[in-house]
């Protein structure tokens, strides 16, 4: 049971949006930050992705979940620039935009936080969060301005179990080290998040260190967007949810719309008699 | 999971107690971080083994040729470690420096009879080119840089050779009282040799001095006041010794001769300056820390925006660039040039000296002053070993096997850091 692709029109998200007195005039009064509307990506005769339409408010975590090739990767690669889409729209902030390259996923205030964290594992916290844009004075590494900053976010962010920000990143747990490139993506004005599996190598502990990072983004305004294989940490963070089946986002709405039982039906099915809210689903 | 603050601010600041800083410093050895203690606990120890056996260990004009002869060994470790940051190699840097020495000599020592102004900077041209030339090569085949410069190594001997055998039938030109001649046995004068060492100790006193007060004026935490004022008296106190030991007479002193042979050799501060300079842009500029950031994990650094191969071109030249440097250094220690020069030797010195001193062959862990220990601790194990007068077989299996003990401690360390290997 596959949606029809609607034509884009206004929406109502169900939880008020930040008010940042943003961009200007919006062709979509009230839309949230970011809409897909008919979003395809053929590789060659191979269909990855087919008239997607998804919804991603700021202040929001959404999770997008569906089994393995489902097209999870592929749409968050298309919002981040990598792939370029075969065929649909990208509205950000109400306008349609054209995202070709990483950069300009990067100028609209999108971070991706991809599975392998790249990290270096040689470099210190400050280091590595300012590493490719690092604060100079005269010319010279302004060391201190650094560390500052940087302890403040994680301040910020509630991060409080690095001892020191000077600690190299490679002696951190996997969860601190998932903090650390999740407090990374959000330096520099970023309106946007999306992290690809976050919480897949890790325990549980570590585990709830993440999600807590996630909720705290979200508190500030920031929309994140999570992939994520874990239907417990899913139910724990998302206030939607999104599920792709074999290309096509088949559903989509509130989290407490949906159940285990039916996020299964729907991720490895397609369907589901089991939610309670229209399966005509509102994008 | 306790909650630990991650610092205090300002007005809670904890004094730094001995304790805390003891338990910081037995952080960093597990972690991995061991520094240069163990290698230079070893130095000590050498040192005073070669004493035991030999009394003359000590004295000034021997601790003098001890410090010329690891010159060129410390300048190719430097040069070795530019690469060694990035995970790549320079297997040609002892061929090179060998091109490099002789483009010197000749153009000075030869009937072109340049002035050293002119004749040095082409030679160490000359070697920052080679150096780019093997990294754009590198880089655009894609290919290891180990195979590129081994290619190179053979490459550079041939052309080293041409150059030396070409312009003397002998297959020797000797350096005639020249610059480069003087490198090694000129000298500044005691008083100079005052002067340039109180300012060399005296400014880093300062810098560190300076850094721990912005520090402490940001509410950042720093290494409490006393240990750093006693870094820098022992710093000083080294200074001291090293200058009473240059400024002693080292030269001959019979009923007939009276040779006063007395100040630092220009070596010394040309060491000192191209260290200096080099840990500067390593530590405080963003190409040194692209380098860091390459060497640990290229795909983050390319993520991050840094633009890699850029980089990567500009070691590869730093290397070349070194190495003519260590050129015309070794040259002033050989007395000219010869085709008896081992190129193929000279790069093993190079990578042994930095991973004695502590750099990783794996990339991204490193820093230019373990060329200086690794470059000292080979001139230990030469100079001793002739000193009591073994041979060079003997000689030769002792510094492989101290540089066996510097991969093992290496190893050890990157397994306590817990550290992602490549």
């Amino acid at each position: 049971m596959t949606d029809v692709p609607e034509p884009p029109r206004s929406v109502e998200p169900e939880i008020e949006l930040r008010n940042d007195g943003g961009s200007g005039t919006s062709s979509l009064p009230g839309s949230p930050l970011l809409s897909i509307r008919g979003l395809t990506k053929h590789f060659g005769p191979v269909e990855a992705l087919r008239y997607c339409d998804l919804d991603v408010p700021a202040g929001v975590v959404t999770a997008l979940i569906g089994d393995n090739g489902a097209g999870k990767s592929t749409l968050i690669k298309a919002i981040a620039g990598i792939y370029a889409p075969s065929s649909g729209q990208i509205f950000w902030e109400g306008k349609e935009v054209q995202i070709h390259t990483p950069r300009d996923a990067d100028e609209l205030g999108i971070s991706t936080v991809y599975q392998d964290l790249a990290l270096c594992d040689n470099l210190d916290i400050v280091q590595n969060m300012y590493l490719g844009h690092e604060d100079t004075k005269f010319g010279l590494l302004n060391e201190i301005d650094m560390e500052v900053e940087t302890t403040k976010l994680l301040k910020d962010l509630s991060v409080f179990t690095v001892q020191s920000v000077r600690q190299l990143v490679g002696s951190l747990s996997g969860g601190q080290r998932q903090a650390i490139a999740v407090a990374r993506a959000v330096m520099r004005d970023t309106k946007l998040v999306i992290m690809d599996e976050p919480t897949a190598a890790l325990g549980v502990s570590q585990t709830q260190l993440v999600l807590d990072l996630i909720k705290t983004l979200a508190s500030r305004g920031i929309a994140v967007l999570v992939i994520s294989h874990n239907l417990t940490d899913v139910f724990a963070v998302a206030d939607r949810i999104a599920i792709l089946h074999l290309g096509t986002l088949i559903s989509s709405g509130p989290a407490s719309d949906y159940d285990t039982a039916s996020a299964v039906d729907l991720i490895t099915t397609g369907g589901s008699t089991r939610i309670h809210s229209p399966l005509a689903s509102t994008p | 999971m306790s909650t630990t603050s991650v610092t205090p601010s300002p007005e809670e600041e904890l004094p730094a107690t001995t304790d805390s800083i003891f338990r910081a410093r037995l952080r960093h050895y597990r972690q991995g971080d061991t520094g240069m203690v163990p290698i230079i606990i070893g130095m000590v120890i050498l040192g005073g083994y070669f004493q035991l056996r030999s009394s003359a260990f000590l004295s000034a004009g021997n601790l003098t040729n001890l410090f010329i002869q690891s010159t060129p060994f410390i300048l190719l470790g430097m040069a070795e470690i530019w690469l060694l940051l990035l995970g790549d190699i320079d297997l040609s840097v002892g061929w090179v420096t060998a091109v490099g020495a002789a483009i010197g000599v000749i153009l000075m020592d030869t009937q072109f009879h340049w002035k050293w102004y002119l004749a040095l900077p082409v030679a160490v041209i000359a070697t920052t080119a080679i150096g780019a030339l093997q990294g754009l090569i590198t880089i655009v085949l894609k290919a290891p840089s180990f195979i590129v410069t081994l290619a190179g190594s053979l490459f550079w001997e041939g052309v080293a050779l041409y150059l030396i055998d070409d312009n003397n039938a002998g297959g020797t030109i000797p350096t005639q009282g020249g610059a480069i001649h003087d490198i090694v046995n000129s000298n500044l004068t005691p008083l100079v040799t005052w002067i340039f060492t109180l300012v060399v100790a005296g400014g880093m006193a300062v810098i560190v001095f300076n850094k721990d007060r912005a520090r402490r004026a940001s509410g950042l935490d720093s290494a409490p006041f006393f240990e750093t004022v006693i870094k820098m008296v022992l710093l000083l106190g080294m200074s001291i010794v090293l200058v009473l030991l240059f400024n002693t007479n080292r030269g001959y002193n019979t009923a007939f001769i009276h040779l006063k042979i007395v100040g630092m050799p220009y070596a010394v501060p040309i060491v000192i300056a191209v260290l200096a300079l080099y840990s500067f842009i390593l530590f405080k500029t963003k190409a040194g820390r692209y380098l860091y950031a390459i060497g640990g994990n290229v795909e983050a650094a390319r993520r991050a925006g840094v633009a890699v191969n850029r980089y990567r071109l500009l070691a590869f030249a730093m290397t070349g660039f070194t190495a003519g440097i260590a050129g015309l250094v070794y040259a002033s220690t050989l007395g000219g040039i010869s085709d008896g020069i081992q190129g193929g030797q000279l790069v093993l010195y190079g990578v042994a000296a930095a991973v004695i001193g502590g750099t990783s062959l794996y990339g991204g862990r490193g820093k230019m002053i373990h060329a200086l220990i690794g470059g000292l601790v080979i001139g230990v194990i030469f100079n001793g070993l002739a000193l009591i007068q073994t041979s060079a077989s003997v000689e030769f299996m002792a510094t492989g096997l101290v540089l066996l003990a510097a991969i093992a401690i290496d190893a050890v360390a990157r397994r306590g850091a817990s550290a992602v290997g490549r």
